[in-house]
């Protein structure tokens, strides 16, 4: 199959492309979450993205909370932004971040308004924002364009054998072609980091990916361990699929990217990439909801899910699309599935095959089809959290 | 009849392999293809082994390492036999 050179997407004022055009109602922490539910309540086509957090936060796990909300906001998926925080200053500091971008950005606080207030005059500028954003029309972009993260989850051996291999070779195709990736999931390289420092672009890279592999070794899982990670990695469901130990684990995650990739540089969580376009690795936990959310952050528009025992998570801003070996996940599961690749352990469909096929559905989300995961309501926003609060 | 396999190995060098197909009885002859040149073997399945378990294709005993995409995924903490199935029981993480 020749390679699409060109999908339908959202040209921002930065120059990148979304593939969704949102207008998300962003809160700067927990307590802002009320009134972000109110405005999406009152406007139609808004996305309001409560969450957990935001509060007594300091240092590393600060840098990230910000990171993460300024991330969200700034992903061209997203067209315009309300940001309500309890105070101005850290709901400005955010909205300043995210106006970088060149979007519409709106700040309101809570403290000498009251919720009522706030809500009223956060939902006139949301309805402004909306009016504006239904104008926006798509445009052909070329395929460079697009930037294509990727995780697994709910994984067992057929990941290994069937769907981690297509996202590979779609890498292996897209790469080449211009597209900026990303993978993962530190504590899941565990017994292939042999193998990952190996695919650094150069030596320097791979060290420094060994470093930040080896320090959450170090100073979190040993610090807390418990046999298997107390059934979590691997997980009860991926012991249910056939996984084993991590470190097999490991080897079908890496299946991810492909043959030839190499990656060119390490992101911190949420972080977006500096390096151009190319394939990178971020330092994410493997909980799926917390990774998605992490890429969405660094600037990812569209998310390839590989899944065997059927992980249904979704993003509110990103269209995560599921791909799928298992023969049993598919007949039980097939609402959540939009790539089959069970063929692949028929031997009747080939891993190039499969990627084609697997490249064919992202470049179709991309111009507009929803995912399983986006019909289905799937809009799992999730934090990552590196310490206890102040 | 169907030509599809029952399991699938990825390397030459594994000594287990994935049963890929639903309801795989003790007691099959199970097709085998390894994945990295689709050449083929058989394999006598000793037990009932659910989709995507893992089979052990030779015999072993307490402290051999399992492999598997031609790489060490673990050690054998039980023995099992040639075509028994392979999991949390006998194989365990040599990383923690």
């Amino acid at each position: 199959m020749a390679i699409p050179k060109t999908f339908m997407g959202y040209r921002r004022e930065n120059g990148r492309v979304g593939v969704r055009n949102h207008v998300v109602i962003l809160p700067v922490d927990d307590i802002s979450n009320t009134a972000c539910e109110a405005v999406a309540k009152n406007i139609v086509g808004t996305l309001a993205l409560p969450h957990a957090y935001g509060r007594l936060q300091f240092g590393p796990d600060l840098d990230l909370h910000f990171r993460t909300m300024i991330g969200t906001g700034a992903n061209p998926n997203v067209a315009a932004c309300v940001v309500i925080g309890i105070e101005p200053g850290w709901t400005q500091r955010i909205a300043d971040g995210i106006a970088k971008t060149g979007k519409p950005v709106a700040a309101f606080s809570i403290e000498q308004n009251g919720d009522l207030k706030t809500i009223e005059k956060a939902s006139r500028a949301a309805k402004d924002f909306v009016h504006w954003a239904t104008e926006l029309t798509r445009e052909e972009c070329p395929i460079s364009d697009l930037w294509v993260s990727t995780k697994c989850g709910e994984s067992d051996t057929t990941t290994g054998l069937g769907s981690c291999p297509t996202v590979g070779n779609m890498y292996d195709k897209l790469i080449p072609a211009g597209i900026t990736g990303v993978f993962g999931e530190t504590s899941e390289i565990t017994g292939g980091e042999h193998i990952c420092k190996e695919r650094a672009i150069d030596a320097e890279v791979g060290e420094r990916w060994y470093k930040m592999w080896k320090a959450y070794q170090d100073e979190v899982i040993f610090a807390h361990a418990t046999d298997d990670l107390s059934e979590s990695q691997p997980t009860k469901g991926n012991i249910e699929g056939g996984l084993t130990t991590i470190e097999e684990k490991a080897l079908g995650n890496l299946e991810k990217i492909g043959r030839e990739c190499r990656f060119i540089d390490i992101l911190e969580p949420a972080e977006a990439p500096q390096k151009g376009p190319g394939l990178y690795y971020m330092d994410t936990s493997s909980a799926a909801a917390e990774c998605v959310t992490l890429m969405a952050a660094g600037g990812y528009v569209v998310h390839t899910f590989p899944t065997g025992q059927g992980n249904i998570v979704g993003n509110p801003i990103v269209p995560v699309v599921k791909i799928s070996a298992n023969p049993r996940t598919v007949r039980t599961m097939s609402e959540h599935i939009d790539v089959d690749v069970t063929g692949i352990l028929r031997r009747d469909m080939t891993i190039d095959q499969a990627g084609d096929s697997l490249i064919d559905m992202v470049v179709r989300t991309a111009n507009g089809r929803y995912t399983a995961a986006e019909a289905l309501g799937h809009r799992e926003f999730v934090m990552t959290k590196l310490y206890r609060s102040a | 009849m169907s030509k599809n396999p029952h399991v699938l190995a990825h390397e030459h060098e594994d000594n287990v392999a994935v049963v890929v197909v639903e309801d795989l009885a003790a007691g099959t002859i199970a097709r085998g293809v390894i994945t990295a040149d689709d050449s083929t073997f058989e394999i006598e399945v000793k037990a009932d082994i659910p989709i995507g378990h893992k089979v052990a294709l030779k015999d072993f005993v307490e402290g051999d390492t399992a492999i598997k995409y031609g790489q060490d995924i673990g050690r054998f903490v039980a023995s099992v036999e040639k075509g028994g199935h392979v999991h949390v029981h006998n194989l365990k993480t040599k990383r923690w």
